[in-house]
């Protein structure tokens, strides 16, 4: 395995531009996340890794080697497809052989079955191994695609979206078994994804990545609690951040249009007017809570409640464990962690802690 | 919703499960269809009925009114289409007879010998049909190989003016045929292409390609280009790709493409007619220069159309399952 570094790469299309100077790298082993809404130019970038794209600026390395003049057979990385694309005219067994009977490998044939057939029996699809492609369910098609990029070996695993074309348990249950294959078999991954979850739960680092730059780059836990932007702190977390204009006043901060008059977080002195972030789960509802407001709407979730309760004209969204089921209009009591708030400039920015 | 068995083999979808409940009005509906398409298929079918029939008869039973519907089958029109024949002295004729009984003499021969005729060699109906082989077979192949690979690279590459590129090449469908037969006639002259086979070959395949290459477009197009690039990833070349992932996949297009040009090298008559006179001449052609020598040879032309068909309905037949999903190739991938 190997690591890759992305050196100020920019790509434009006829009237976008699909990246601007990104930078990161992804460590030998890494699982690596590349987190964006559509369109953000995640799959661009790893079209341009595989080189079946051209940047138009900027350079690519493997194992600090630059790889920009070499086609994608000569980069030796992997890629997993959204849309599976098995290649429909052969059998399983030929699809997961393809790679290996490649001309640049030029391995024996009783050499390629046996490493077909471990490749199988890792991912559990050994039974399916003489099965035309076009028989298979949406998951096994995954697996056999997941198959045919382990099966080689390569410098690095590249996944574009593998998961979003399943339905929600399979996408869990291959969710834990990519994890699993990914630690066991110490390969370095780069993974696309628009879902925050999946970014989260597998993530050893995540970079979010907007109209082709990237905005963040760090641990899932560095995402989750110190989110650069506003745009981060909304895209990752459900459900969604409460973000509202705040008003310093003397040393409090005033929500506004609320009644909600918060201690002064320390780090949050320096401008007058800011973007106050709150986390629903820092929003605790309980008896004899500083805040008081009604409720205007429940969402019972099983193990927890999302309750939407209003201040003033200022709506917030708090998640409670458990099964509670208030009504609409109930009054309620409240108290926000307020050393885990976010403060973010007017523009978005998150104010800089000292 | 097939439900994916995480620990197990899951079971996989192999019948479909819906049911086509066909209400009465339905079935009738069915019917009538199949009625109709019965009638059409029969009113369509009887002038090659009545060739094959007339193609096996003798030149009496031709002629005769009312027709014939029971008659013996005989290889007479073959043997006149075939074959030139000339009138057998009496010591030859002696000669064939004695071979006759021995049963040493071939079919054709006997027949020839019923109307005092001996064979002196093939016609030129022969060297013709073997002429329509060659230049349909190789001008066939020539469109079909051109327009796989201008087809390709006009499906997935940026080639500059693509569209006006595309529309010229069409545009050469746009006058009839007969229209330029002539400017034709006086090039092929000067270029001392007239009544050549590789003259023959060259304009069949220019004039199938047109068709040829947007045929083959639309099919590459309906190939995703994930499949490629995934074979470029896994360690194969632009070339090696096309060939083993995406010509495979585009089979069904392949064969719809040479099955169309075949049929237009096949038929073709008028350039023929007009571009080639004894060395490269083709069958059709040919066929209506029967009607001149002494009489109507109903049976010889009848004989020779059926002869000319048999090579389309057999190359037809064996590629039947592809040309039925070429033809609905857009309809049926999802």
């Amino acid at each position: 395995m190997s690591n890759l570094q992305l050196q100020n790469v920019t790509k434009e299309f006829p009237g976008v531009t699909a990246l601007k100077d990104v930078t990161f790298d992804v460590q030998d082993g890494e699982f690596f996340v590349l987190l964006g809404p559509t369109g953000a130019g995640k799959t661009t970038t790893l079209r341009v890794i595989a080189g079946l794209t051209k940047q138009d600026e900027g350079s690519i390395l493997l194992d600090d080697e630059p790889v920009d003049e070499f086609p994608p057979a000569e980069r030796d990385v992997a890629l997993v497809f959204q849309q599976y694309s098995l290649y429909p005219t052969m059998s399983v067994y030929d699809n997961l052989a393809f790679p290996l009977r490649s001309p640049m490998r030029n391995l024996p044939e009783d050499e390629i079955k046996t490493k077909v057939e471990d490749t199988a029996e890792i991912l559990r699809i050994g039974h399916l191994i003489d099965r035309k492609t076009a028989h298979l369910s949406g998951g096994e098609m995954q697996r056999v695609s997941i198959g045919r990029a382990i099966v080689r070996d390569p410098r690095i695993f590249l996944m574009d979206e593998p998961l979003s074309n399943l339905d929600f348990k399979l996408r869990e249950a291959l969710r834990v078994e990519l994890q699993h294959l990914q630690k066991t078999q110490g390969s370095t991954t780069l993974f696309v994804t628009h879902d925050q979850i999946e970014a989260l739960t597998m993530a050893d680092r995540i970079a979010v990545l907007n109209r082709g730059q990237i905005i963040q780059i760090g641990t899932p836990e560095d995402i989750y609690d110190r989110p650069a932007t506003t745009f981060v702190a909304q895209l990752v977390g459900t459900p969604r951040i409460n973000l509202m204009k705040s008003q310093r006043e003397n040393s409090t901060l005033q929500i506004e249009k609320s009644d909600l008059h918060l201690p002064m977080p320390p780090d949050c002195g320096v401008p007058e007017e800011i973007l106050l972030g709150i986390r629903p789960e820092d929003i605790d509802i309980e008896p004899g809570g500083n805040f008081s407001g009604q409720v205007a709407l429940t969402e019972p979730l099983g193990v927890e409640t999302v309750v939407h309760v209003r201040s003033g004209e200022q709506t917030l969204v708090s998640l409670i464990p458990g099964l509670v089921n208030y009504r609409k209009g109930d009054n309620v009591k409240f108290n926000i962690h307020s050393e885990r708030l976010h403060c973010f400039e007017l523009d978005g920015n998150r104010v800089q802690e000292d | 919703m097939a439900t994916f068995n995480e620990v197990g083999p899951g079971k996989p979808v192999t019948e479909s499960s819906r049911v086509d409940k066909l209400t009465p009005r339905s079935r009738f509906s069915h019917g009538m269809r199949a009625i109709i398409v019965i009638v059409i298929a029969i009113v369509i079918l009887i002038p090659i009925f009545v060739m094959v029939n007339t193609a096996f008869k003798t030149r009496p039973e031709v002629v005769s009114v009312p027709p014939k519907v029971i008659y013996t089958p005989t290889l007479e029109g073959f043997v006149l289409l075939l074959t030139e024949r000339a009138i057998a002295s009496p010591a030859t004729l002696e000669q064939l007879k004695a071979a006759a009984a021995e049963g040493e003499l071939g079919l054709f021969d006997r027949i020839a010998l019923e109307s005092g005729q001996e064979i002196t060699g093939p016609s030129q109906y022969v060297t013709r049909l073997r002429n329509s082989v060659i230049i349909a077979g190789l001008s066939t192949i020539a469109s079909v190989v051109l327009a796989v690979f201008a087809g390709y690279a006009f499906s997935r590459y940026q080639v500059k003016g693509k569209n006006d590129l595309l529309f010229f090449i069409l545009s050469t469908r746009f006058l009839p045929a007969v229209v330029v037969t002539v400017p034709l006639f006086l090039m092929y002259t000067q270029l001392e292409l007239h009544d050549t086979h590789i003259g023959m070959i060259l304009l069949y395949t220019v004039f199938n390609l047109s068709l040829a290459v947007w045929l083959m477009k639309g099919f590459f197009d309906e190939i995703p280009t994930e499949y490629e690039e995934a074979a470029l990833v896994d360690g194969y070349s632009r070339l090696q790709a096309f060939f083993r992932i995406v010509l495979p996949q585009a089979a069904t297009g392949v064969a719809a493409t040479a099955v169309f040009c075949l049929i237009f090298a096949w038929n073709e008559y008028a350039f023929a007619l007009m571009l080639t006179s004894e060395v490269a001449r083709t069958a059709p052609p040919s066929i209506p220069t029967m009607l001149g020598r002494g009489g109507i040879e109903w049976t010889a032309i009848a004989a020779g159309s059926l002869g000319f068909l048999i090579p389309v309905v057999i190359v037809v037949f064996l590629l039947r399952n592809y040309l039925l999903r070429g033809v609905t190739f857009g309809a049926v991938r999802k």
